[in-house]
């Protein structure tokens, strides 16, 4: 079966900024304050955690950033066509979650659906029972009431081979910081204590965790809906799955769309001043008086008629929900550079009067040269600092806005659109509470992580703060 | 000092200016009127005439900038600019697509905003400086360290679910007070206690992190060594010297604020149906009213402008080295 790759705008600016992360490391590893610095970051075991888990958040979303097209099946001789359906690489590995839908509500690991309906019973005619799921627990065939202990031999095996999956992978580990080139307990020794210069133990726990949890989670996601199903039908476990990208991109790409702007900008106005100080600080005064749900509101009201007037712009569904997010991610960044870009004036005009950068410019070295070998490379820990703590802000606003409606495509599935969905149902009698709880969760530990994380970055590039 | 008002006052009027110049972009440059009125009409049963008769019954009808057809000052006043955007300098904010005035319709609102709004703020500052005050107190103790962990964990919480959950523990499953719903005066308090609540809680774990890294940069400060090693106990130099030293900072940094509240809170409004500012913009994104969105905008801009004013006076309030220059 063949299949046409669908490149997304999104998807090329998560993957420029896997390219332009690869880049800084780089950048980094030649750089020795930088590269001590998060060597510090590497040895802190919060944070290193922290950074394990987003890590895996991270990698569910570049799985879902790798999208095509299915060819159709259609006579030999014809034109090749593909499916209307933009689908992607995670969309692929989780094709039973995609494909087995309900009819409706049904609770986690029920093998009935959650409301009553007629059934046709042979010989006692129409009755009104919970029906039977087409997909959850089918494999138990009449023995439905064997959920727990299949499900629970089910999880058993599972995290028994997540137990040996992470020993292989800590001996692996404790290879390569052990002593001597072959095994021997030195490694372990080493991990156990703390030793490691990157905070191994901390690293390994995690990942253990993880692995305890997510691998019993697919096993059982092949049988049962784990989380339960919504109005639709739709299992919420692919849901969660799904937002996780529309989470990262608001996160990462809008301080991408922020970050050229906010450091030019600071630089500029700090380091020349005089009337384009002026100039850059009436803009940005005034774009910071416009409260920031407001100003987002007005914004996204225009591009969304901008979208509905133009409708031949998009070939998929796929592809307008895409321009949404993105345009979503140049409001937000437009909106929220002028934070970042007020802490640059400050420290350059700070750092302008330095002796050396004075030496620098008695030397006849030229203005634009100055800003990128002098005053650029001590301004990065605030650029990190600040990247960092706002990713999680920015998590946590696209769910507010997708549930005022200003967010992402009502199509698109993310944490917002989830709760805006789930919301009603706290009304129904007996509640509907698990694709509450579940998208809560999943958003809780990715935001946990994230400032976790964050602090750590914090801790070890501003020394004065800690 | 009235001169320096006075001056600050006159500095907000060019940035008021750009606010009203980047509003009147956002909705008639980048989005023409036929636009909005396709839009208001919805896609399929558009024609030509009702796009004009739409854009006649709300003023839309005239040029945005510069009208030729007629002569003298009214080339300037009978365009779109001048009647929509520029007019809102004298508190005119037209009608909304319901027919009704705006600006009446924002002076009903102000009142139940403000009153969630202001116990929310000032009892919510109370607990916040409370509870970092203790934090620092024990600090590098056990207590301070699983308080911070809890404000971290109370920061990861999507503000959505302190509303959900409050709503459905408090008032569905508990039933102590009415899920939604608003009334008029006294008895009002039952329909404002959960709101303010949840705002309470939704914002304790950043502000206490943030006001508590306040007073340990303040515990390490030199006076204070020297009160302890006069001999002060350590509570007496926590309130009489820290925390007085430290609300300085706090107060000027929350002052900005204090004029937003009228703004309400789009979020906790809606929840509740209570019939606020807030509520009222996010009725006019959902239904598409342009009108609505615009003029609070406009608002929001003006109340931020005066909290800053607010905040440079009581800044020279508080520490005198601070002069009007």
């Amino acid at each position: 079966m063949g299949f046409q790759v669908v490149v997304l705008w999104s998807d090329v600016l998560v993957w420029l900024l896997v390219a332009a992360g690869i880049g800084f490391g780089v950048l980094i590893a030649r750089s020795p304050p930088l590269l001590a610095a998060w060597r510090r970051v590497g040895a802190n075991r919060v944070g290193m955690a922290a950074a394990t888990v987003l890590l895996v958040f991270i990698g569910i979303g570049l799985l879902d950033s790798l999208h095509y097209r299915v060819q159709l099946d259609g006579k030999p001789g014809e034109p090749v066509r593909y499916g209307i359906e933009v689908r992607s690489l995670l969309d692929a590995l989780a094709t039973p979650l995609r494909t087995r839908n309900e009819k409706t509500y049904s609770a986690p690991f029920a093998t009935r659906l959650y409301a009553k309906e007629s059934v046709d019973v042979p010989g006692q005619g129409s009755v009104r029972d919970y029906p039977r799921l087409k997909f959850g627990g089918a494999h138990l065939g009449a023995n439905e009431n064997d959920v727990a202990a299949d499900a629970g031999f089910t999880a058993l095996r599972a995290g028994v081979l997540a137990l040996l999956l992470w020993l292989v992978l800590a001996g692996g580990v404790a290879a390569r910081v052990g002593d001597g080139a072959a095994v021997d307990a030195s490694g372990w020794r080493k991990i156990w204590r703390g030793e490691t210069a990157l905070a191994w133990d901390a690293v390994l726990a995690t990942f253990g965790l993880i692995l305890l949890a997510a691998l019993p989670l697919f096993w059982l996601a092949g049988q049962y809906h784990v989380f339960g199903t919504d109005k639709v039908g739709q299992d919420v476990l692919y849901q969660i799955l799904k937002s996780v990208r529309t989470g990262l991109i608001i996160g990462l790409v809008t301080t991408l769309v922020m970050l050229p702007m906010a450091v030019l900008l600071g630089i500029v106005a700090g380091y020349f001043r005089g009337w384009i100080d002026d100039l850059i600080q009436y803009v940005y005064t005034v774009l910071n008086s416009i409260p920031g749900v407001l100003l987002i509101a007005a914004s996204v009201l225009m591009m969304q008629v901008v979208i509905d007037t133009h409708p031949q712009w998009f070939s998929t569904a796929a592809e307008r929900a895409d321009l949404r997010l993105l345009a979503l991610c140049f409001i937000l960044g437009i909106t929220s550079w002028t934070g970042l870009c007020r802490l640059l004036r400050g420290e350059t005009l700070k750092l302008r009067e330095l002796e050396y950068i004075q030496a620098a410019q008695a030397f006849g070295v030229s203005n634009w040269r100055i800003i990128v070998r002098h005053i650029l490379p001590n301004l990065m820990h605030i650029v990190i600092i600040s990247l960092v703590m706002d990713f999680s802000g920015l998590v946590l606003a696209e769910a507010v806005l997708s549930y005022v409606g200003i967010g992402v495509d009502p199509s698109m599935t993310s944490f917002g659109t989830m709760i805006n969905n789930a919301r009603l149902e706290l009304g129904r009698e007996p509640v509907v509470w698990w694709s509450l709880a579940a998208a809560f969760t999943a958003m809780f530990i990715l935001v946990l992580a994230a400032n976790l994380f964050a602090d750590a970055v914090r801790d070890a590039f501003d020394p004065r703060a800690a | 000092m009235l001169a320096y008002i006075f001056r600050r006052l006159l500095y907000a009027v060019p940035i008021l200016v750009g606010v009203n110049l980047i509003t009147f972009a956002l909705f008639f440059v980048v989005n023409t009127p036929d636009d909005m009125a396709r839009m208001q009409l919805g896609v399929k049963r558009v024609t030509p005439e009702a796009i004009q008769k739409w854009k006649a019954e709300r003023g839309y009808d005239k040029p945005l900038l510069f009208n030729s057809a007629v002569s003298g000052r009214s080339t300037v006043t009978e365009t779109i600019f001048f009647e929509k955007s520029a007019r809102m300098f004298v508190g005119d904010f037209g009608r909304a697509e319901d027919g009704r005035d705006i600006a009446r319709e924002i002076g009903n609102r102000m009142l139940p905003s403000l009153a969630i709004a202001l116990p929310t703020f000032i009892l919510g500052l109370f607990v916040t400086v409370s509870f970092a005050l203790t934090l620092a107190f024990f600090r590098a103790t056990a207590f301070d360290f699983w308080g911070v962990v809890l404000c971290v964990a109370a920061m990861s919480v999507s503000g959505l679910f302190y509303i959900i959950g409050g709503q459905y523990l408090i008032s569905k499953v508990w039933r102590l007070v009415p899920i939604s719903g608003f009334g008029d005066g006294l008895d009002a308090w039952r329909f404002l206690v959960l709101p303010v609540l949840i705002g309470i809680v939704s914002g304790i774990g950043s502000s206490t992190r943030w006001y508590r890294t306040i007073f340990l940069e303040e515990v390490s400060k030199d006076y204070v060594r020297t009160a302890r090693a006069k001999g002060l106990p350590e509570t007496l130099v926590f309130f009489r010297h820290i925390l007085r030293n430290a609300l300085i900072p706090i107060l000027t940094g929350v002052v900005v604020v204090i004029p937003l509240l009228f703004m309400g809170s789009l979020l906790t409004e809606s929840f509740f149906g209570i019939p606020g500012l807030g509520s009222y913009t996010i009725d006019a994104i959902n239904a598409q009213d342009f009108a609505v969105v615009r003029s609070m905008v406009f608002i929001g801009s003006l109340l931020y402008i005066v909290g800053l004013i607010l905040t440079d006076i009581s800044y020279t309030l508080v520490d005198p080295r601070i002069r009007f220059e």
